[in-house]
Formats: C-alpha cells, structure tokens, sequence
C-alpha cells in the first residue's frame, strides 16, 4: 500500500514540485525561534482571506448586484437562504477581522523593524496588499446598498473629484454616472468579485516569495542567515514545519475563538462592523445625519476633515496611506527590534499609535468643532512621526548588546535565575537540616543546613543507577 | 505622558457633551417568550400592516419560529387574501399612501428594529402628543413632526405633552395622560413591548438559532484549542 | 534543547487528536455552505402546492399548472380514450407502470385517482423537455395506431392518455405522475399526497 503511494507520489513530483515547494517553504523553510505574539497575523491574515473566498462564493450565489434588487437579495440572505445568515455575518465580521489582524501585521512591522533592508520589498508588497485591501472593503461596502454603503461610497468617490484639472472627469469614469447609481453598484460587484481577490492573491504570493527569500525577521532583530553551522541550517532556525505549523494552528484556534464569540453574540459589534444606517436601503434623495466608513477607514477620514480645505484634506489622506511606502528610506538606524532602540523611537512609535486610535476615534464621531480641534493635533503626530522619523533615528544608539545570534531567548542569566533558582533552592533544602542560630542581639533564627551525608547518600544512587543504565 | 491623558479626557467630555436627544426608555421584551411575540404580531397586523409592510418576513417562518399551527396563523395575523407562504406585505398601494402622508412613503418594517434600536421605537410608539398645528393632530417627542398619525390611541388614549421653558428654550418635561383609551398606562406599556419585541424578532429571525448555535460552536473550539495546545507544547519541547 | 528523548508517540496520538478533531471541524464548517446551496425558503414557498378548479374541464380538455416551475398537465379523458388504454399494452414498454413513479392512489393502469381526470408531470422522461398533446386518432405523422397520447419532439418519444412510454423509443420509464388529492369533486391540490392532513 504505502509502496503504491510512494510510487504515485514519486510519478507526480517528477512533473510538479510539490515536494520541493514542500521542503522550501515549510519543513526546511529555518524561522528564528524567538517568534512571539506578534507573530500569528501574518498566517492569520491568509486564514481570513480563505474565509473571505468561501463566504464570497456562496455569497456571490444569491446576491443580485442591481440598485433596484440589491438591498432585498442581501436580506433574501440574511432570511431565506439556508444558513445564509451564518454565511453573510462570517463574511462581514471577516471584512473587520482582516483590517484588525492585518493592522496588528503591520505594527509587529513598525515593532521589530520588519520593514529594514533586506526586506523593504517584503514591506512594498505589504503595503500594496494593504491598498488592494481598503480598495476591495470599500468596494464589498457598497454592494448591500443600504444607506451607509451608498452615502459613504459617494463621499469617497468625490475625493477623487478633489484632484486639479481631471479630477471630476476621473470620479465619474470611477462611478459611471454623475452619482453612485446602479452602474457603479455594478461595476465594484466585478471588481470586488474577481479583479481584485485575483490582485490581492498575486500580492501575497510576491510578498510570502519575498520573505522566504531572505528569511524572518524575529523580535531580537537578528538575521539568522548571518550564522549557518556546517550543513548551511542557520544555527538560530528552526523548521517551520512542524514548529511553525502547529504553533499557527493553536493561534488559528484561539484566532476562531474569538471570531466565533464576536460572528454569533456582537456580529454588528456596536454598530462598527454593521452600521444602524445600513438596515435602511439607500435613498438617494436623504443623505443620513451622521455619516462616518467603516471603523478601518477612520483614521484617515478624521485627517481628510481634520484640512480645511478640500484639496489639502485629499491630499492629507492620500499622503496618509502613501508615506509609509516611504518607512523602510525614512528610518536612518540600523537598529531593527524595538528591544534595543532608542527612548526617542519607543516615544515616538507610542505617540504614533496613540494618534491612530485617537484618529480612528474622532473619525467616527461628529465634526465638532473640539473635535476638529483635536483631529488637527493627532494628524501632526500621525504626519511627525513619519517626517521627523530621518532626524530622530540619525545616529541613534541602541539601549543594550545586540545580540548577534539567539543563543538563548529570553538571554540566559534570566533563564537560570527564574527557572533554575528555584529548583536549585528547593534541591539545597532537601538536603539540609534545620537549625537554630542566635544572634548578638539575642533573636533566634532557624536556617538551613547542608547536611553531607544525605547528599554523598544521594549522590552514591545516582551513580549506581547511571551505571546499571550504561550496562543495559 | 500625563498631559496626553489629560487631553483624552478633555477630549472625551466634550464628545460625550456633544451627544443630544430624548432620553429613551428600555422595554423588557424576551425573544424567547413566543407568546409575547404572537401579541405583537397581532397588534403588528391590525394596527400597523394596513400601512407598513414587512415584506422580508414570511408567515410561514412565523409559524415554525413560535410554534403556531398554520390555522392560527391565518386566523391571527394573515390580514387579506394571502397563504402561509406568502410574505408580510401590506394592502395599501405605496403611491397611494405617499400621497396620503405628507408626500412620505410609509417605510417597510422588516428592519426597522435593525436601524432605530428597539428603545427608540418602544419609545417613539409612546411619546404621542397632542399637537392641534400638525396635519393628524399629533406629534411626537422622540421623532419630532413625524408624517405618522397616532394609529394607537385608541388604545393608549390622547395625551399632553407638558413644556417649560429653560433658558429661553423650549424643554419637553412630561406627558399628562388624558385617560380615554382603553389600556391603562401599564397594559399600554406591555402591549408596546410586545409590538417592539415581535419587531425585534423581524428584524433578525435568525437571532435566536445564532445565540444558540454560538454555545456549541465555541465549546467545540475549546476542545479544539485544548488538543493544539497540546500538541504544540508536545512540539516545542524541543526548541524550550 | 532538553535532553529528553522525543516521544513520537505521544507525538503521533496528539497529531492524530488535532487532526480529527480539525476534520470534524471542517465538517461542521461544510455543513451550513452546502446547505445553503439547496432550495431557499423563498423557492420552497413558490413551490407550495397549488390549487386547480376543473369543473370547467371538458372531455378531452387538457390544462397546464406550474407547480416548482414544471408544468403539469390535467386532461378530462373521454370514455373512448379510456377505453381504448388495454388495447395498446402489447406496444408498451411498462403497461403496468411497476418502474415508474405515481403516488399509491393513482397506481392502477389507467394511472390516475378518478378514472377520467389525468394529472401528470409533462415533462419527459428521457431529458427533460416538454412533450406536446396529440389527441387526434391516426395523425398522418404519428402512424394509424395512435390512439391520442404525447409526443416529445425532441427525440421522438411516444405516450399514451395514461402517459404510458410506447416500446422502441428513447425515454425510459412513463411520465411521472406528481403527488395530488382532491379537495370535493371539482379541485385539485398539486403538490400533496391524498393521505396528507392541511398544514
């Protein structure tokens, strides 16, 4: 039996290289072994674009991308089709799953340095893959034609009406029609559909062919490659397959987890991954009093309001999302993990994350003046951060030894004082006596004694019995 | 750092001031409670089906979610010439009645509990007032000059509205009820609920199954979890 | 690297355990997507049984109902037609309608719950297109032995008034007779079997 196997595998891997595809990416593929948390989002992130597929497949079944019949297909979903409820908020907490796990993606990037020579590529593929995917929610966002969907796609749509000289004629080849109308409902169902998943799945093989190409970043910022023992297996490596593998199905585990308490208890997570507005089918005569995208998109919608003035505001946004192709050029310090950088970096890395969660806020709350007040602020560190980053990571200098290879991780002195301290200490009282000791001043302790004769006892067994083993 | 915080703070009071309206009162309404359910689909049918529909909701998902005979169903809630299978629509043409209220289509209701919120309408259903300068007579605290008439009152009775006056500004202070309908107060209140809660169920059916789908899909990941923790701790012996 | 010794099959089981339960899983996952590729609510209740009147059917007198899209035919045969069904057994291919399909009451030769009235499903049994009513005794096409029947045009298969499939042609089996009772004398209710109580 396993002879006929072997010779029906043998017959396919002469014609396909399954086997070498096998060997180079997962079992001979040598990941640092220090992968923490951080770690999980990438495989994470291609789970939920398989849930993203499948979902959209059966989805694309009964979905009818016209104005007149959209809004009720999404119900006929939603109500007659079996299971089509179960389906549809798989797919819609999926849409918001992605953008928290790809956001997390990025911030181990900005952690650890990700993004430094020699993977700025893997970082450009990143980012592209980043834009295919704002590109492919905005567009999923409009198809169940409520109001949100409709009045948020108009907005969007006219920022590109914002651009000098050709800007209108380019909102209305992007919508087809002088508004959002069926057209354009249309058209993003073809885009959303096949053009760009086809995109985005050429990007993640560029960016996994990439990475693989010059190895793992870790959290010790070390580059494993740097040191190969004899059979040029990097010495700090380990196969990813099994390590990788079985340490990424626990995380996909408590990754659905997760998932499964928001899809089935919260699939509408307090309006923020199904908005109130978007139960009403779209109207196009009332725009709703309070129009906000979807969560992932209100960072940059509170720097779009945050500019007074219409261009500046697109330009704003725009530059928001592009200046971190820029990363991998504007960072100076060829320091990569967050361990050994700078105060400065760790500063300013926290006040940038702090204007994103705040941006994202104010994104989705009204444009009081306070609040544009504030938008302001936050959209000059969101921007400092970038601009400033060449001055501030110059000649930086970098908090502690780097290591050069991970001999240990955590180091070793912390390894043997929190994990064989203890075991030595209670070794020594095992083999001690009690006794009591008076001081000067008359207080009477009690402390332990090595008592030799219990240990020279101990000692005598262990070697007889490591003899017996040897003549076994 | 602290400054920072200080300015979130700043920052959060003056959103939350930013946040104007009604105060909304809560129903208590069950989705498992059939029964509750099965009086308001009935108030649903003979007080607002001659107007709204609920085109997305079947009679006969009605009658398998609350477990009514299919004679029950068209006695209690099938208003017209309709079958099990057909769907909650309404008998008035849509033209016809945007023309009557104020040029205002009434909405379909499948998913209004969806949009508003059940406290907004428990609300909104009991905040009819008397208001002689309006088309029907009525207008209404939560939802102010609705094109709606006050369908209800004969159940609920009129009421006044009472206003005073706070820093030059008009301020709603309470209802007075009238009486004159033929709930008291309290029954009124429980037959609203029983309205918001049948909504509620229209709004999303499915809701029930999927809370009770939830349990044994995050059990059985549980276990899963479990085993893979096992297996990677099995694994990674190696390398700690 | 510890010093102990690699347990393979504690290894072995606990790859075995994620596995199988990742696969059953995966099972549970599969359920809900193929499902949901079966008929809808919505085409559950278009195909809800229908109701015919046929007070107003006269002899010889065929109607066409939609029921789950097909349609189904109900014929008045006249006593002549009924009649002349024995005659044709010997050039039948099933004359006692033992490999076709009829609900229990309409299983008797004449393949129908009242003598006279034939409901059937008018769709042919060899690919599925609809076969035309030929009523006439002795059409010039069909040959001087039709006794009236139906005939497929698409690739020539013959059916008497009982939709009883002739010898020698491409379909199978006889048309199907669909699930149908009475409701008093002059309605018909497709889609339910004669024993099913309302609801």
């Amino acid at each position: 039996m396993s002879k006929k196997v072997s010779r029906v595998s043998e017959w396919i891997f002469w014609r396909l290289p399954v086997d070498k595809v096998w060997k180079e990416h997962l079992s001979e593929y040598f990941a640092p072994k220090n992968f923490n948390f951080w770690y999980y989002f990438g495989s994470l992130a291609l789970l939920i674009l398989v849930i993203q597929l499948v979902t959209g497949v059966v989805l694309t079944m009964f979905y009818k991308p016209d104005a007149a019949l959209a809004f009720d297909s999404v119900e006929y979903i939603m109500r007659d089709v079996n299971w089509g409820w179960l389906i549809r908020y798989m797919h819609s907490t999926g849409a918001s799953a992605f953008f928290i796990v790809v956001y997390l993606h990025m911030f181990r990037g900005l952690l650890y340095g990700s993004f430094k020579k020699p993977r700025e590529l893997v970082w450009i593929f990143g980012m592209l893959i980043y834009l295919c995917l704002m590109a492919e929610s905005f567009m999923g966002y409009l198809l169940p034609w409520g109001q949100m969907s409709y009045w948020a796609a108009q907005v969007i749509i006219s920022l590109f009406g914002a651009i000098p000289y050709f800007g209108e004629d380019l909102a209305q080849w992007i919508r087809g029609d002088y508004v959002i109308s069926d057209a354009t409902l249309n058209r993003f169902f073809a885009f959303h559909v096949i053009a760009v998943p086809l995109a985005l799945i050429a990007l993640i093989y560029l960016h996994v062919v990439a990475l693989h190409k010059v190895g793992s970043n870790n959290p010790e910022g070390v580059e494993i490659k740097d040191n190969k023992d004899s059979d040029g297996v990097p010495v700090d490596g380990i196969p990813f397959h099994p390590y990788y593998t079985v340490k990424d199905i626990l995380g996909v585990g408590v990754f659905l987890l997760v998932f499964s308490v928001i899809l089935f208890y919260m699939p509408e997570m307090g309006g923020f991954f199904l908005e109130r507005e978007n139960f009403i089918p779209a109207d196009t005569m009332t725009t709703p009093e309070h129009i906000v995208p979807v969560w992932y998109f209100t960072p940059f919608y509170a720097i779009l309001r945050a500019v007074p003035y219409k261009v500046g505001g697109v330009l704003a946004l725009g530059c928001a999302v592009l200046i971190l192709f820029l990363l991998p050029w504007l960072d100076r310090s060829n320091i990569k993990s967050i361990r050994y950088r700078s105060k400065a970096f760790k500063y300013a890395l926290s006040l940038f994350v702090i204007s994103f969660i705040v941006l994202g806020y104010l994104g989705t709350q009204p444009a009081t003046p306070v609040a544009v007040i504030f938008a302001r602020i936050f959209t000059v560190i969101y921007f400092g951060f970038f601009l400033l980053m060449p001055f501030y990571t110059r000649n930086e200098k970098a908090t502690g030894e780097i290591p050069e290879h991970l001999t240990c991780d955590p180091p070793l002195d912390e390894v043997i004082r929190e994990k064989h301290w203890p075991d030595a200490k209670r070794k020594f009282l095992e083999y001690s006596v009690m006794k009591e000791v008076k001081t000067e001043s008359g207080k009477v302790y009690k402390i332990p004694v090595l008592n030799f004769d219990a240990l020279l006892t101990r000692v005598k067994e262990r070697f007889s019995s490591t003899g017996n083993k040897s003549q076994k | 750092m602290k400054k920072l915080i200080g300015l979130m703070m700043l920052l959060a009071a003056s959103l939350a001031f930013a946040s104007s309206g009604v105060e909304l009162d809560s129903p208590n309404i069950d989705l498992e409670d059939t029964a509750s359910l099965k009086r308001g689909g009935e108030l649903f049918a003979t007080y607002c089906q001659g107007c709204h529909s609920a085109k997305h909701m079947r009679y006969s998902r009605i009658a398998s979610d609350l477990g009514l005979s299919e004679e029950v169903v068209k006695k209690d809630l099938i208003v017209g010439p309709k079958t099990i299978h057909d769907s909650m629509t309404t008998a008035m043409d849509s033209k016809e009645s945007a023309a009557w209220f104020l040029g205002i289509r009434p909405p379909d209701l499948s998913l209004i509990a969806r949009s508003r919120g059940t406290d907004w309408l428990y609300s909104y259903l009991r905040s009819f007032y008397i208001d002689p300068s309006r088309p029907f007579g009525v207008n209404n605290t939560v939802y102010p000059d609705v094109a709606m008439p006050n369908v209800l009152w004969e159940l609920q009775g009129h009421q006044k509205a009472v206003f005073r006056t706070e820093g030059g500004s008009k301020v709603f202070a309470g209802f007075e009820h009238e009486g004159s309908g033929r709930m008291t107060p309290g029954q009124f209140d429980r037959a609203m609920a029983d309205l918001v809660n049948f909504l509620d169920y229209v709004g999303e059916p499915s809701k029930l199954q999927r809370i009770a789908l939830g349990k044994y899909v995050i059990l059985f990941l549980l276990l899963f979890v479990f085993v893979a923790y096992l297996l990677k701790k099995e694994y990674w012996k190696d390398i700690h | 690297m510890s010093d102990d010794a690699v347990d393979t099959g504690r290894r072995r089981v606990l790859t075995v355990a994620t596995s199988v339960v990742g696969a059953i899983g995966a099972g549970f996952v599969a359920v809900p997507f193929l499902s949901a590729m079966q008929p809808s609510a919505r085409t559950r209740a278009a195909g809800a049984p229908v109701e015919i009147d046929i007070s107003k059917l006269e002899d010889g007198q065929l109607i066409r109902v939609e029921w789950r899209g097909k349609p189904v035919w109900i014929l008045r045969r006249s006593q002549q037609a009924l009649a002349d069904l024995p005659t044709l057994d010997g050039s039948l291919s099933d004359p006692e309608s033992i490999e076709s399909l009829q609900p229990e009451g309409a299983t008797n030769l004449l393949r129908s719950i009242k003598p006279d009235i034939f409901v059937a499903l008018g769709v042919c049994t060899h690919l599925g297109c609809s076969p035309t009513y030929r009523p006439e005794v002795a059409p010039a096409d069909l040959g001087s032995k039709w006794k009236g029947g139906f005939f497929c045009a698409c690739h020539g298969s013959r059916f008497d008034l009982a939709g009883r499939v002739y010898k020698g042609v491409p379909a199978p089996t006889n048309l199907q007779i669909p699930p149908h009772r009475y409701v008093g004398d002059h309605r018909i209710i497709v889609g339910e079997e004669s024993n099913k109580e309302i609801g």
